[in-house]
């Protein structure tokens, strides 16, 4: 598979090997489909459009609707604007979704579009009807990762839709972060099992998990309502889930209509999730209940019922800077050892400090690094391996060279299913991600036992 | 039955139970005036009375419209230059077209005995905002350079995405350094993804590349292949095609010199030119592979599809018809024998299961047109097709070239090719092919139109507006699409087998090729869960 790959590790000034990010208007596209009634439109040549829906689509096994303004290289030359106008005009007529979501390309960004007087344009020339909404993220996929298009996408949600009036709706924003529909999921049942008034967004939740029911719709049930978008200048706070996707929103938000915020881990694992229940006690003066109470005991149970097979086995974690923390520490909290933590995401020093403070007791030598590619990741593995993978997809190559079980984690999963059904986030979340680890390594260890070790029971 | 003659695949009349005119009508009513206007003239129903059938295609896609077109880029490094295993591929650009073109056409590739096998890289120089202002040549040398020094590639292709183009780094010439440097081929494709109107742009950008740096280029360019040789033009194993292939022209004693580029090598390619004869398969995306082969070195070319029995066999007389050799011929007729006999052994019950269904085919600039004969085997109707990036010759036939050339075409480098003086050699007597070039079997491509059934559709670069609609008046029973549209048309309960990647099925080419997808289509189209779509209580 990987052969080639050398265990000496050389450094690498131009060659990016096996990437653990992609780009920005997928995520931006993605976040987009989290509003009801929005369809996505990718401003610039059909490619990226067509290479965003087959990897969202293969992703989800879903329907990924998402226009583009399908460049030419006369547009190239003189620009998108009438591309765009022609786009929306299309969109409208054809399509009616309630917004529009347009998200830029390397194309666009290169030769200068400026989206906000595009979308004024088409607005006056009729191009946008009545009552419906476009809005826009700057997405250039030199800049950043899919983490930041998702990050922009979400913020875009606020500048442009946000607003306060005078009637406060004594709700809580929540900001989800780049996670599955089933982790919004998670979050919003908890939050109802609190007896919490939300507005979550961007919800994925029912736009890529859909129902099979014999017939199509264009628009899922799903998705943060444009009203509710709307209304979250007017929200009591902003929790933001994950400091690389929803702090840029959040803090926006607070900015614009003087929300308080607050940033939060993604709720995945014990610790993580017990800091979101805590926020939410915080900012809405209610007690959990007792079934909350029970389903984190439940948790701790599968912790402590499973430590044989943990305690420290060493584990590499790589994907998603969001996904990437707070896996972390729910390993450590495990009593697992994560000795090599890598996102590809140039999230930089932030990442790293953050995640050697996580690991300073347990594994103060782990290799953690920021902007770096699976490439590099095998090479440490090559050098001094490890017991378990956890991450995407593309960490398969390196568990079948090296032997290694790998736990899927984080987008994108292309080969398996459940990841948008099973949510990893809140204590259910936590309950089904580690029993994915453990029947992972159980299965190994039954696999590798000799006749005599093979037990019934484990 | 002559070799050429097409009548035993031709598709039967389409029996709709709705008027197909009213369906045509109601495809394009949402749409706006001009919109609407533009779209009809991409929508046919056939009419055999009518000689020479018109139908537009590869003009530009109508902004803001869902459907499933890709871009050059797309074409020409996800399509053909990837496959080719042993070869470095690095996507000079931002991260994501490297990242999207990472194994997902599932390009099968064995290690040759040198071992060099990348198949399973992705390998970038993942542009920064700094590189786009100041250029990044710089960058793309040391990325080349590295990437030899770590892992000594046969050779490395260079592909450019759309800001590269725009800030104008010229990768030709730091292929040319690199070359001259590092003592292997380096070649650069400015397949940059705003050309042309779909991913057919980066085919024809593709194959000027290999056309330029590799044929005819390999160190043992004059060495005489014996044989029955052929090369594999537009066939690019995806799920294992190649090898099914390439078992049955084994077995048969043809010899096959290089694909373009299903598990090729850089070294074949660089001896394409010794091919006897080249079997062209995907028309739309190498057609000019084989005109420029033709007219510099002197090889011939023949279109062949692999997919579907009887296509197969067909194909494999029309080997046998070109190189005119008694033992060959009786040799291929055995083969076709023991193998269709085999085949069929295994499709005839499940024929019995799928007979009289229907099927509706989008896909590729070929791949409907094949795919049909493959149905036709197994009793299934196509009573509608169409393509995504077709030209109009992959449904006219070659006799419409040439077009009409338009400013979205122009912008791809027509190479002009002339005889190599030293290395021209015709491969069969001339009088022969000159034969069989006037009986239409060397060189010609009948297109899509001539094959289909009176009354059925045909639909350039559909909409997802246009194939809802198909779906809710026609009823198929299998949509045979790609992945982008697989779930909407599965959402309506209606199988959808994925034809231009098969994502977890394969081969599907050759004869045991159509045993697997007969198994496959009897499992989309019988699999009992589709009747439990509704719950009882909605009945």
């Amino acid at each position: 598979m990987l052969e080639a790959t050398p265990k000496e590790i050389v450094e690498r000034k131009a060659l990016r090997i096996n990437p653990a990010k992609t780009c920005q208007p997928i995520g931006a596209m993605y976040a987009a489909l989290g509003i009801h009634g929005c369809l996505p439109n990718s401003h610039g040549s059909q490619g990226c459009c067509s290479f965003h829906k087959s990897h969202l689509t293969r992703h989800y096994r879903e329907p990924i609707m998402a226009a583009t303004s399908a460049f030419t290289e006369g547009s190239s030359v003189f620009g998108g604007g009438g591309n765009l106008k022609q786009a929306l005009t299309t969109i409208f007529t054809v399509y009616n979704p309630d917004m529009v979501a347009v998200s830029t390309t390397c194309l666009s960004e290169t030769i200068g579009d400026d989206l906000p007087t595009f979308i004024r344009q088409a607005r006056e020339s009729g191009a946008v009807p009545e009552g419906k909404y476009v809005i826009h993220a700057n997405t250039p996929s030199y800049v950043g990762s899919h983490v930041t298009g998702w990050s922009n996408m979400t913020k875009a949600m606020v500048t442009y839709l946000s607003a306060k009036t005078e009637t406060p709706n004594n709700k809580l924003n929540i900001i989800p972060g780049y996670v599955e529909p089933s982790d919004v999921r998670a979050v919003k049942q908890l939050v109802t099992q609190m007896g919490i008034d939300a507005i979550v967004f961007p919800d994925t939740s029912d736009v890529v998990d859909t129902p099979k029911t014999g017939d199509f719709q264009m628009y899922p049930k799903g998705g943060t309502p444009i009203p509710d978008l709307i209304d979250t200048g007017n929200s009591t706070a902003t929790l933001a889930l994950g400091n690389f996707t929803s702090e840029a929103a959040a803090t926006a938000l607070q900015n614009k209509c003087q929300v308080p915020s607050r940033v939060l881990d993604l709720p995945i694992g014990l610790r993580a999730t017990d800091r979101f229940v805590q926020a939410l006690i915080e900012f809405s003066d209610v007690t959990p209940p007792e079934s909350l109470n029970d389903d984190r005991g439940r948790l701790v149970d599968v912790m402590t019922d499973m430590q044989q097979y943990l305690y420290r086995k060493r584990v590499a974690v790589y994907g998603d800077p969001d996904q990437v923390i707070s896996a972390t520490e729910f390993l450590v909290d495990c009593g697992m050892l994560p000795v090599y933590v890598i996102t590809g995401s140039p999230v930089g020093k932030r990442f790293e400090e953050r995640v050697k403070d996580i690991l300073k007791d347990t594994v103060p030598d782990a290799v953690v690094a920021a902007n770096a590619d699976l490439f590099y990741l095998h090479q440490l593995i090559k050098n001094e391996p490890v017991d378990l993978l956890l991450g995407n997809e593309y960490g398969k190559y390196i568990g079948r060279d090296e032997d290694i079980p790998i736990v899927r984690f984080g987008f994108p999963i292309l080969d398996r299913v459940g990841h948008s059904y099973f949510p990893t986030a809140c204590y259910w979340g936590g309950i089904y991600l580690l029993s994915n680890i453990c029947n992972t390594l159980l299965e190994r260890l039954d696999r590798d036992a000799p006749d005599e070790l093979f037990e019934l029971v484990r | 039955m002559t070799p050429h003659d097409s009548d035993t695949l031709k598709l039967e009349k389409a029996t709709y139970e709705v008027d197909p005119k009213d369906v045509t009508k109601e495809m394009v009513s949402p749409y706006p005036a001009k919109v609407a206007r533009k779209r009809a003239k991409h929508i046919v129903m056939r009419d055999p009375s009518i000689e020479g059938q018109e139908i537009q295609a590869n003009v530009r896609t109508v902004p803001g419209i869902l459907n499933t077109r890709h871009c050059a880029f797309a074409g020409c490094k996800g399509v053909v230059v990837g496959p080719f295993g042993d070869v470095l591929h690095i996507v000079h650009g931002p991260v994501g077209c490297s990242y999207y073109t990472w194994m997902t056409r599932r390009n099968q590739y064995r290690s040759r005995e040198d071992g060099k096998n990348y198949m399973s890289y992705c390998v970038t120089t993942d542009m920064q905002d700094s590189d786009i202002v100041f250029g990044g040549v710089k960058k793309l040398r040391q990325a080349v350079q590295e990437g030899y020094d770590i892992f000594k590639p046969n050779a490395i292709t260079i592909t450019a995405t759309c800001p590269v183009g725009l800030i104008g780094d010229d990768i030709q010439t730091v292929a040319k350094e690199m070359t001259e440097e590092l003592g292997i081929s380096v070649v650069a494709f400015n397949c940059e993804g705003y050309k042309g109107v779909s991913q057919s742009a980066g085919h024809h950008i593709a194959n000027n590349g290999f056309f330029k740096n590799w044929v005819g280029e390999g160190e043992a360019t004059d060495e005489e292949i014996e044989g029955f040789t052929v090369n594999l033009l537009g066939e690019y194993n995806i799920g294992g095609d190649s090898y099914e292939i390439e078992r049955v022209l084994e077995k048969c004693g043809i010899n096959v010199i290089a694909t373009f580029s299903g598990d090729g090598t850089y070294d074949a390619a660089t001896k394409a030119h010794l091919a006897k004869l080249n079997l062209v398969m995907c028309h739309r995306s190498i057609n000019y592979m084989a005109e420029m082969m033709e007219t510099k070195f002197g090889v011939p070319w023949t279109k062949v599809s692999f997919i579907g029995v009887q296509a197969f066999a067909k194909s494999l007389r029309k080997v046998a018809r070109f190189f005119n050799d008694e033992a060959l011929t009786q040799r291929i007729e055995e083969v076709i024998a023991e193998e269709v006999a085999a085949a069929e052994a295994e499709i005839a019950p499940i024929r019995e299961r799928l007979q009289g269904k229907s099927a509706i085919l989008f896909v590729g600039g070929s791949r409907a047109h094949h795919y049909q004969d493959l149905f036709a085997d197994l009793g299934i109707k196509t009573i509608a097709a169409g393509y995504e990036f077709a030209h109009r010759d992959d449904y006219e036939g070659r006799q419409v070239l040439p077009l009409k050339v338009d400013a979205d075409s122009r912008n791809v480098e027509e190479l002009r090719v002339e005889k190599d003086p030293e290395r021209y050699k015709l491969t069969a007597d001339p009088a022969w092919v000159e034969q069989l070039k006037e009986e239409g079997f060397l060189n010609r491509y009948e297109g899509m139109i001539s094959e289909m059934g009176e009354d059925t559709l045909m639909i350039d670069d559909i909409s997802h507006h246009e194939l809802e609609t198909l779906i809710k008046r026609l009823k198929p029973d299998i949509v045979g699409s790609g992945i982008k549209d697989k779930y909407v048309i599965e959402k309506f309960g209606v199988p959808c087998k994925q034809l231009h990647n098969y994502d977890y099925g394969g081969p599907f080419a050759g004869f045991q090729g159509a045993v697997n997808f007969a198994k496959d289509i009897d499992m989309r189209i019988n699999n009992p869960t589709w009747k439990l779509v509704k719950a009882p209580w909605q009945n």
